[in-house]
């Protein structure tokens, strides 16, 4: 699948662009937003913004929307039950090593006994979402465009429905609970004390803040690779022109399925990990809502761009789990200082997070209204809007041609 | 433009034929028995007017329709079965009515995707260079977006790419279509050039006397059917299709 194409003498590579004053200004923003994100938790612990806990499904989220948006953004097929895969993904996990699965009373002992740990479910987490999403794609990927949504809008609330209802699995909408969890060198994550090397260690929920960095930059790094592959250029084809990609020698059916496929794989892993973060999973985690905030993120961003999925999943994500929570604290605060109680009480009826739906509906309805390419767009979806904002993806000569100027030949080199 | 293809053609042996194909859009029987046979080298035009099924046909043999009845024959193999993307690399490439470059990739990224079934990049090279030379307009836009193109230059863009596909027969879907007279030379001396590099060619036009001008032979379509078939000088003094498809009274 690794084939290059970039064999072509002038075709502009991805990856690899000459220096320029840009690209420098921009490898010097993603080292310093690396360094941050490495040294978080203890600068976290150390100024005391306690908001760990908020960063770690927030870093899921924002690998559950990359993973998305391979379907959306690379192959242009809209999916409206995303989180169907990642219901899958957790309650695949779960179901390996949770002591309430049914797998519990017969695995122990057995010479399948090693399927109980954490890191085995999590790649059978993987491969049964992706699993799942060839099996959803393959009777479905011949359909195009809104017949598409459709059918996974459908696929997105059947899960939730069979998962309450096979109760002796998945023991309903009660969910599964405890789940196993991920360990190194002999100790568990989020239990405490933990002893490493005779050490005891007070590290919280630490470990997983650098489990889901880890699998996020995996991911990233995945999902760059796959872009550039000569998968990710026949997504790039059939997204623009299904037709003609035909023509071309693409089997539009079998790409598409990769895209579904490979897309779900990536929130398997993030299901897994997300179970045995919370201990628990239930249906209700996974509800169509869950679906719309992912591609929410996907298509703030910029559809299409790595960098703009992520800045779109965090500045969603920040919203719902950060700021919505101390903007009503705050008011609640100003409320409580002008100390008439009529005031009091109006200030604190105001609740944000009852009404961060509305408010990522209003987002989503004035993205598209004012940008709808996204946030950050992808380089091929620019056609029309010009900005300076730093992208990595698009050399500044390509900004030139994009605005219609006439377009000296090739680089020199 | 010359009238006469080159002496120097050899015209070989059938390459593809097609039998007595019937095809289909819902309900609305397209083509109702169409048969051509089409020779290695050969320039072979498709004339009639709007709705005669001449994209139609071309549709069927690449593969885009499938026909409810009848044969599609590439060097004697039936392909009429085979998918649009497998037709590809047996050899047959098109450029589709309408165009339909990528309008987000640009024009190199284009002519990549055009050499997607192969994997040898010394001779995609090659083949990349070829086009380039055969279309020089192409090279000043290389990293131009296909969408930004003129309308020539999208047709040397979808004929340039069709070709990175190296293909043993080309269709080509009207392509004068929309196109001022100067650049429709220019394409049309490129499919000349195309031909004479070995290409076999089978070109759908509504412009006849520019297609007979550089056609071997040609097929007359109304209807679904062909109505007439000749040598394209034989066609162009036809007192039929000089009178339908000329212009003359």
């Amino acid at each position: 699948m690794q084939t290059d194409i970039r064999m072509t003498p002038g075709r502009r590579s991805y990856v690899e662009e000459p220096a320029d004053p840009q690209q420098t200004r921009n490898r010097i923003l993603q080292a310093t937003a690396f360094a941050f994100v490495v040294a978080y938790p203890f600068l976290d612990l150390l100024f005391g913004w306690q908001a760990l806990l908020a960063f770690i499904p927030m870093m899921l989220m924002i690998t559950l929307a990359l993973g998305l948006n391979i379907v959306v953004g690379y192959a242009g097929l809209l999916d409206l039950g995303y989180a169907a895969f990642y219901a899958i993904g957790a309650y695949a996990a779960a179901f390996f090593t949770s002591p309430n699965s049914p797998l519990a009373s017969v695995l122990p002992g057995s010479p399948f006994a090693w399927m109980q740990d954490f890191w085995v479910s999590m790649v059978m987490a993987v491969l049964v979402a992706g699993c799942a999403g060839a099996i959803l794609g393959a009777p479905t990927l011949r359909l195009r465009g809104d017949y598409l949504a459709l059918v996974t809008l459908g696929f997105g609330e059947i899960v939730p429905r069979l998962v309450k209802n096979l109760e002796p699995w998945t023991k309903g909408v009660k969910g599964m609970s405890p789940i196993g969890r991920p360990y190194l060198f002999g100790c568990q994550f989020g239990v405490d004390p933990c002893e490493i090397l005779g050490m005891k260690l007070k590290l919280g929920m630490i470990p997983y803040y650098y489990l889901t960095l880890i699998v996020g930059a995996i991911s990233i790094f995945a999902i760059i690779r796959l872009r550039n592959s000569r998968l990710g250029r026949a997504w790039a084809a059939i997204r623009d022109d299904e037709t003609a990609a035909q023509g071309m020698g693409i089997n539009p059916v079998t790409t598409k399925l990769w895209a579904f496929s490979l897309g779900a794989s990536f929130s398997g892993a993030t299901g897994a990990i997300f179970g045995a973060y919370l201990q628990t999973i239930s249906p209700d985690q996974f509800e169509y809502s869950t679906s719309v905030i992912v591609l929410c993120m996907v298509i703030l961003g910029g559809t299409g761009n790595i960098w703009g999925v992520m800045l779109g999943g965090l500045l969603i994500q920040s919203f719902d789990r950060i700021f919505a929570e101390r903007l009503t604290g705050w008011v609640h605060k100003a409320g409580a200082l002008t100390g008439d109680p009529t005031i009091t009480a109006a200030f604190n009826s105001f609740d944000l997070l009852k009404s961060r739906l509305l408010v990522f509906g209003l987002c989503l309805v004035l993205i598209m209204n004012l940008r709808p390419q996204g946030i950050l767009p992808n380089r091929k979806r620019r056609e029309t809007a010009l900005t300076d904002l730093p992208e990595d993806d698009v050399a500044p000569d390509e900004a030139v041609m994009i605005a219609g100027a006439t377009v000296p030949t090739e680089k020199p080199r | 433009m010359s009238a006469s293809p080159s002496s120097a053609r050899v015209i070989g042996s059938v390459v593809l034929e097609v039998t007595d194909v019937h095809t289909y859009y819902g309900n609305i029987h397209a083509l109702q028995g169409v048969s051509i046979s089409v020779r290695e080298r050969e320039i072979v035009t498709l004339l009639g007017s709007n709705g005669a099924g001449k994209s139609t046909t071309l549709k069927t043999i690449s593969g885009l329709l499938r026909p409810r009845q009848g044969t599609v024959k590439l060097r004697g193999e039936t392909i009429n079965n085979v998918p649009a993307h497998q037709i590809v690399r047996r050899g047959i490439c098109q450029s589709p009515e309408g165009r339909h470059v990528f309008p987000r990739l640009s024009v190199d990224e284009n002519l990549a995707m055009g050499a997607f079934i192969h994997n040898d990049t010394k001779q995609v090279a090659i083949d990349r260079e070829r086009v380039l030379d055969l279309f020089p307009r192409l090279r000043e836009r290389l990293r131009q977006k296909a969408g930004t193109l003129s309308g020539g230059e999208q047709q040397m863009l979808a004929i340039g790419r069709a070709m990175m596909g190296r293909p043993a027969v080309l269709l080509l879907d009207e392509p004068s279509m929309g196109l001022s007279p100067l650049l429709t030379d220019v394409i049309f001396d490129a499919i000349k050039e195309i031909n004479h590099s070995g290409v076999t060619v089978v070109v759908v036009e509504q412009n006849a006397q520019l297609a007979l001008s550089i056609a071997d032979r040609g097929y007359v379509m109304q209807t679904g059917r062909i109505v007439l078939t000749d040598t394209a000088d034989a066609l162009a003094k036809n007192e039929m299709v000089r009178k339908a498809y000329l212009g003359e009274e």
